[in-house]
């Protein structure tokens, strides 16, 4: 299982390492180096390294390389996933899991990994259950613990532990009761030239945010939960009640957390809400840069916060470009163009055009770059999923309900 | 105020002011303390000098610092084994804390104290918290038995925790039972010791099903991981495991997803292969399998990893989803290049996508992805031959294009796509020679070399071209050189007149001017072929070439099925048997295997390869027709210089009666076939029986020792080809005219063809030896069988075995050596001068004590008469001396004697139409009569 764990920044220094059995030295991350050193770009290191006695596998997050030492045979996906679970830890924690917050907290980070894994085994991975150990940090604590001397650990033993639902604490209590449910789409695409969708398929999670007292038991229902043929659950979902009646039955989680991921695949027909008309032609010394965005199946809904982002060929110099609606900036050295459109207004469709100066004497590029885009569509879930009602048992107080929707884009990109 | 302000030092001594503040009586600044303590530990500083001051803290109530004392005792306590002893009463104290919390914390922290000297201590309070009521401490203690195990694995045993923790696996409370599970999983993981091993059945399966819906993401891999190693009794139970297990696909913890679809793909085998539950099974793994796709990059590789084992073993999961491989620009790299690798479940169908999809990467900046999605699509031309066409215009495009890389690529893979389909695509030719100049890497040049010469009849200037390769000709890499020199004979042998001078060149520059053997060699090859028989030479260089098939990238089946059980570990990232990485483990022993008819050509199959032996004058040629296309300038050399056929085959350098035991498979086959067609009347067991009766038949037949036809034990698998890179050895031991033969089937499921085999013994209990080398038809090429015969002689050297019977064989080829062992059987050493006189057989039999007898009954199934049962028994060395008749019984007194000079007297006694009959027993050599008898019960059942 997993052995130890090194954070390693971006400048290559192991700033934190944790082991859960045996000492193993840091040299063995020299490995982890070599490897890197022959990626192009950090994203790049390949996750699962082999060296003579350990396996390294590591995840990218936050400008942190976390990297696992594992001495024996072991599911990689076990060790990725609990690593990922490490980071959105830290970032539940601290707000961020950035390099700086898991130095100012390194106490808490000590407590929390050792909290998470014992002997290479996962012990408590659910945030609901380590901040009932653990509490997270904050100014008010801060100070109290100061003036009263008690401590961030707390002395109870932690209820969901050992009861049938270890993702709740038991006695929970609120006086505003209330449950709001996000439904958030991303679309994933790769459209071609000519416009037509080469792939497009839409990943969808419905976050909650859940503040009830006591245990209540939830029913959450869908007008068309035909298009969930492809989803991953929390722990807490009755897979059996969805098998035979399609309706989520659960006790949730007190707080945050994500109930259902879904994948709508690439066999449905995914309706796409913008479209990017590119002109893109580079000659020698220079070239024609003229890009439209408009709207198409919104369903009436705004489209908001558009960014079109392109990154240019090396030989690119300077852009020199005039926006019809929102700023944009190129960077030189980075040679990508950022293009904040913002809202389109599909009356007056908004456009970027302008020239390219190339390095001179260097030949125009082969081919044009691809152009990835971001928008968001508020209240429009892009599957067309909606939520019939949400039915509470159990409890008998009522409860304040909310449903939100959201589409935006996810890997979205055009190409020219 | 932040945690980083334990690391600001302020003076020099700072671990004496720590020491200071950590003897302080105020609680708030012991803890403010221990705290900076942990922060300098955590970066790496040393503080073990504080030890004592440290543990010292320890004897509190407060939960927040003994839980930082317990961190620190953690770190150090190996380097300061002596102080960590003051630790222990407190931890045993904690144990009986009333707080399950704390119970669990000393538990915990015991365990992770890597003491030799502690661990005797934590016995007693271990072995309580495995009690424990509470299920949250006996699920710590649980993993404390894994720690424990790692530090003092024969301490653990003997205390019996195995055992407990097997109790575990029936515990009520879900988590429980699945720490047990990680636990003992990783015991046997690296225990070899049988005691370690997890033994599952019917029930312990139930429980896990049971508590696999109930306990935590973790729980469920480590229980999926555990089911997946268990061997189901039927397709029934297979069927709902695999039902139960379905479920679990939907789970949010990629790791779930992938450990359930590896007891998924595992229970496919076991149902059965096409019936409606696997296809509805096949369909429910697909969606799952996309979804991973769209998780993290590092999640993506290695579920593309995983699916690359999965797709080449069940092609038609993901045939309706190539989409989901398609590449976005700003993936990282690792998973762009697994993504191409799935390109070879393109079909007919969806191959118009795909090939766009190609070629637009194609136009890529990267050129590792660019060369490959060029190699995809050569890919897709020889899989979909629909398709090949549009596949070579697309080449064609991208030649046009220039870029010197993917031009050279392009060439590489239409090489091959010539090679698949030959007088199809030569048209293009005249735009590959435009590109001649531009080629540098060794591979395009040497596969636009093969071009040349494979079609110099149809380009004008073939002869140019080639001698514009052989100006520099030393520079070139000993690929180019070799494909070189084949070019120009082929262009000689097709344009004789012109190329005369150029042909004696590049012979002479690579018989006389080169280093290199392989090249030397087959340069004399040709000269000697065109000096002395131009006609042969034609016919070996231009002989018809083996068609390529497109399966280059694939594993060997039996790699391949061994493969599908690691799903989800570490081995399907590298596409490796842990065997191959992992150091010294007791894995592959643990692991099961795919049951047998998943795979294609078992044994079962193994006899139908008709006379494995090659006619001498065949070429071996003809048995690889398909062989893969990534050697295929190797191949069509092998091709080149097999067909020649020069050496006489070594199968005809053998032993004196060849025929006859060649053919054995072959016969073995035809006697099964033929006595269960018949239903003959033998009651036992067919293969045995018509094994005997094909003995004799055989005899007869051939005229040969018709006396000496001893019973042959039906031939046995000792080594299963995933042991042996593929090479799977079964035999058995028979006696033909007084000779003792060990008669082996080589059977060789690897791709590649092996060679040089040879074998040795183990010194054994009777001395055996092989009496000669192993003669091998070399090379046995992929999917061959080879039957040989090994006599052996019983002069060796001798070492008491134990078992008394088994014989240690190394067997090595080409590839490697492997080692089994087998159990001989004991009439093999039956003498035919077991015969005793009558009265030496009655002095003996006084002389030997009756401690020495030993009395059993043993059957005899068919009744035979006294006469039938002396008869068969001689034939097998057993020889009666003398016959009584004692109140209606028949007495048969009988001897016989081992190679290693060993007497054996026995007293048969049988009853009329009686099943059984009593055999008494009587040697100074006690050891070998549990084999006399089980000898006695094989002849007689058997014959």
């Amino acid at each position: 299982m997993i052995h130890s764990l090194f954070m390693i920044n971006s400048a290559g220094d192991i700033f934190m390492e944790k082991h859960w059995k045996s000492v193993i030295s840091r040299s063995v991350c020299d490995y982890f180096f070599e490897e890197q050193q022959k990626a192009n770009s950090p994203e790049d290191v390949n996750p699962v390294i082999s060296t003579p006695h350990h396996y390294l596998i590591h995840i990218y997050r936050e400008n942190i390389y976390f990297v696992a030492v594992c001495t024996t045979e072991v599911p990689p996906l076990f060790v990725i996933e609990f690593l990922h679970r490490v980071v959105d830890t830290f970032t539940d924690y601290f707000g961020d899991g950035g390099e700086t917050a898991i130095k100012d907290n390194y106490v808490i980070v000590y407590e929390l990994l050792e909290e998470m894994l014992d002997n290479g085994f996962p012990l408590a991975t659910e945030s609901n259950i380590l901040k009932e150990l653990i509490k997270p940090p904050n100014i008010l604590r801060t100070v109290v613990n100061t003036v009263t001397g008690s401590s961030n650990l707390s002395d109870t033993l932690p209820t969901g532990q050992l009861s049938n639902v270890p993702w709740r604490r038991a006695g929970v209590k609120y006086t505003n009761n209330e449950a709001y449910f996000d439904v958030i789409e991303e679309i994933d695409a790769i459209i071609d030239k000519q416009g037509s969708t080469v792939f497009a398929d839409i990943q969808g999670v419905i976050d909650c945010c859940v503040k009830l007292s006591g245990m209540p038991d939830l029913t959450l229902s869908f007008m068309n939960p035909r298009i969930l043929d492809d989803v991953s659950f929390h722990p807490c979902v009755r897979f059996k009640r969805w098998e035979s009646e399609r309706v989520l039955s659960f006790v949730p989680p007190d707080g945050n957390f994500r109930l259902i991921s879904y994948h709508v695949g690439s066999q449905n027909m995914v309706a796409i809400p913008v479209y990017v008309k590119p002109n893109i032609s580079f000659r020698e010394g220079g070239g024609r840069f003229d890009v439209t965005v408009g709207p198409k199946q919104t369903m009436g809904k705004l489209v908001e916060s558009v960014v079109i982002t392109c990154a240019m060929p090396k030989v690119v110099l300077n852009m020199n470009l005039t926006p019809t609606q929102g700023t944009y900036t190129f960077d030189p050295v980075a040679k990508v163009l950022t293009w904040d459109v913002g809202k389109i207004n599909p009356q007056k469709l908004p456009n970027l055009r302008g020239n390219i100066s190339l390095q001179s004497g260097s030949p125009p590029p082969e081919s044009n770059p691809a152009i990835s885009v971001q928008f968001k569509i508020q209240q429009m879930a892009v599957s067309g999923l909606k939520v019939n009602r949400l039915d509470m048992y159990g409890e008998k107080y009522k409860p304040f309900k909310g449903v939100k929707y959201l589409t935006k884009a996810g890997n979205f990109q055009v190409r020219t | 105020m932040t945690d980083s302000k334990y690391f600001t030092t302020t003076k020099k001594g700072e671990i004496f002011e720590l020491k200071g503040e950590l003897n302080s009586d105020k609680k708030e600044k012991k803890k403010e303390a221990v705290k900076k303590v942990i922060a300098s530990m955590t970066v790496g500083k040393d503080v073990s000098a504080l030890f004592p001051d440290v543990v010292n803290c320890m004897q509190t109530d407060n939960l927040e610092l003994k839980k930082l004392v317990y961190l620190y005792l953690m770190n150090y306590a190996k380097s300061q084994p002596d102080m960590a002893i003051m630790a222990v009463n407190t931890f045993v104290k904690d144990c009986e804390d009333t707080n399950p919390l704390i119970r669990a914390l000393a538990v915990r922290t015991m365990g992770c104290i890597r003491v030799d000297k502690i661990t005797e201590y934590l016995c007693e309070p271990l072995r309580k918290c495995l009690k424990d009521e509470d299920p949250y401490v006996r699920k710590t203690a649980a993993v404390c038995v894994a720690k424990l195990h790692d530090i003092n694995a024969q301490l653990v045993e003997d205390q019996g925790f195995l055992d407990q923790l097997r109790e575990l696996l029936s515990d009520s409370n879900p988590m429980v039972v699945a720490n047990a599970v990680a636990a003992l999983s990783e015991i046997s993981d690296t225990s070899p010791s049988p005691a370690a091993q997890m033994e599952m059945n019917q029930q312990t399966i139930n429980k896990l099903l049971a508590a696999l819906n109930e306990c935590t993401e973790w729980g469920q891999i480590f229980i999926l991981d555990a089911l997946s190693n268990y061997v189901p009794k039927d397709d029934r139970e297979a069927q709902s495991i695999c039902e139960r297990v379905t479920p679990r696909l939907a789970h949010s913890n990629a790791g779930v997803v992938l450990s359930a679809v590896k007891v998924l793909m595992k229970g496919m085998e076991y149902v059965g292969m096409e019936t409606e539950f696997v296809t509805t099974l096949q369909k429910k793994l697909a969606p799952p399998l996309v979804t991973l796709l769209s998780s993290e990059p590092e999640v993506q590789y290695v579920a593309l990893r995983n699916i690359n084992l999965i797709v080449q073993k069940r092609p038609d999961i993901l045939k309706h989803e190539m989409k989901v491989f398609f590449v976005k620009y700003n993936d990282p790299i690792y998973v762009k290049l697994e993504n191409w690798t799935s390109y070879p479940s393109a079909t007919q169908e969806n191959i118009a996508q795909v090939l766009a999809e190609l070629k637009e990467y194609a136009t890529e900046v990267d050129v590792d992805f660019v060369r490959k999605s060029v190699r995809a699509i050569g890919r897709c031309a020889i899989k979909v031959e629909q398709a090949a066409e549009r596949c070579v215009s697309t080449l064609l495009d991208l030649i046009q294009t220039k870029v010197n890389y993917v031009v050279q690529e392009a060439i590489v893979v239409i090489k091959d796509i010539f090679r698949k389909y030959p007088n199809k695509y030569e048209s293009i030719i005249s735009t590959l020679c435009e590109n001649l100049e531009s080629l540098d890497e060794p591979d395009a040049r040497a596969s636009m070399i093969w071009i040349v010469g494979e079609y110099a009849e149809r380009i004008d200037n073939a002869d140019e071209l080639l001698e514009s390769f052989l100006e520099g000709f030393h520079d070139e890499s000993t690929q180019v050189q070799l494909q070189l020199l084949t070019a120009i004979v082929k262009l000689f042998l097709k344009k004789p007149t012109e190329t005369q001078e150029l042909v004696q060149q590049v012979l002479s520059l690579a018989t006389q001017d080169s280093d290199n053997p392989d090249l030397r060699d087959r340069g004399y090859i040709y000269w000697r072929l065109l000096s002395t028989d131009p006609a042969a030479a034609k016919e070996v260089v231009l002989a018809e070439k083996p068609l390529i098939s497109s399966e280059t990238d694939r594993l060997e089946p039996t790699l391949l099925d061994e493969l599908i059980c690691y799903i989800a570990s570490l081995a399907s990232v590298y596409h490796k048997p842990p065997s191959a990485f992992v150091e010294g483990q007791a894995l592959v022993v643990r692991r099961t295997q795919l049951p047998v008819r998943s795979a294609s050509g078992e044994p079962g199959a193994t006899g139908a390869t008709e006379s494995p032996v090659p006619q001498q004058a065949q070429p071996v040629q003809q048995q690889q027709s398909v062989i893969p296309s990534h050697d295929t300038a190797m191949g069509d050399l092998l091709g080149d210089l097999l067909s020649m056929d020069l050496n006489p085959q070594p199968q005809q350098q053998m032993s004196m009666t060849p025929a006859p035991q060649q053919d054995m498979g072959g016969m073995d086959l035809l006697g099964g076939g033929l006595d269960s067609l018949l239903g003959g009347p033998s009651p036992v067991a067919g293969m045995p029986a018509s094994q005997a009766s094909m003995g004799g038949g055989l005899g007869d037949i051939l005229g040969l020792g018709i006396s000496s036809t001893t019973y042959v034990p039906p031939k046995q698998v000792w080594l299963p080809a995933p042991k042996a890179k593929g090479l799977e050895v079964s035999g058995t031991f028979s006696i033909r005219q007084n000779v003792r033969y060990m008669d082996l089937t080589l059977k060789n499921n690897a791709m590649a063809p092996m060679g040089d085999f040879a074998i040795q013994f183990n010194k054994n209990s009777f001395g055996l030896s092989p009496a000669s080398a192993l003669q091998v038809p070399s090379p046995l090429s992929p999917g061959q069988t080879a039957d040989v015969t090994l006599p052996l002689g019983t002069n060796g050297p001798v070492q008491k075995m134990d078992p008394l019977m088994n014989l240690q064989v190394a067997m090595k080829n080409n590839i490697d050596v492997f080692y089994f062992s087998c159990l001989i059987p004991i009439h093999l050493l039956f003498t035919e001068d077991g015969q005793m006189d009558r009265k030496v057989f009655l002095a003996t039999w006084k002389d030997i004590p009756d401690s020495n007898e030993v009395q059993k009954e043993i059957a005899n199934p068919n009744q035979l008469d006294p006469k039938g049962i002396s008869d068969k028994l001689q034939q097998s060395f057993i020889f009666t001396i003398a016959q009584r008749n004692v109140d209606g019984r028949d007495m048969l007194y009988q001897s016989l004697k081992l190679t290693n000079g060993i007497w054996v007297l026995a007293e048969l006694k049988i009853q009329p139409r009686s099943p059984t009959m009593t055999l008494s027993l009587k040697t100074r050599a006690l050891d070998v009569i549990p084999q006399v008898q089980q000898a006695y019960e094989l002849i007689i059942a058997n014959m």
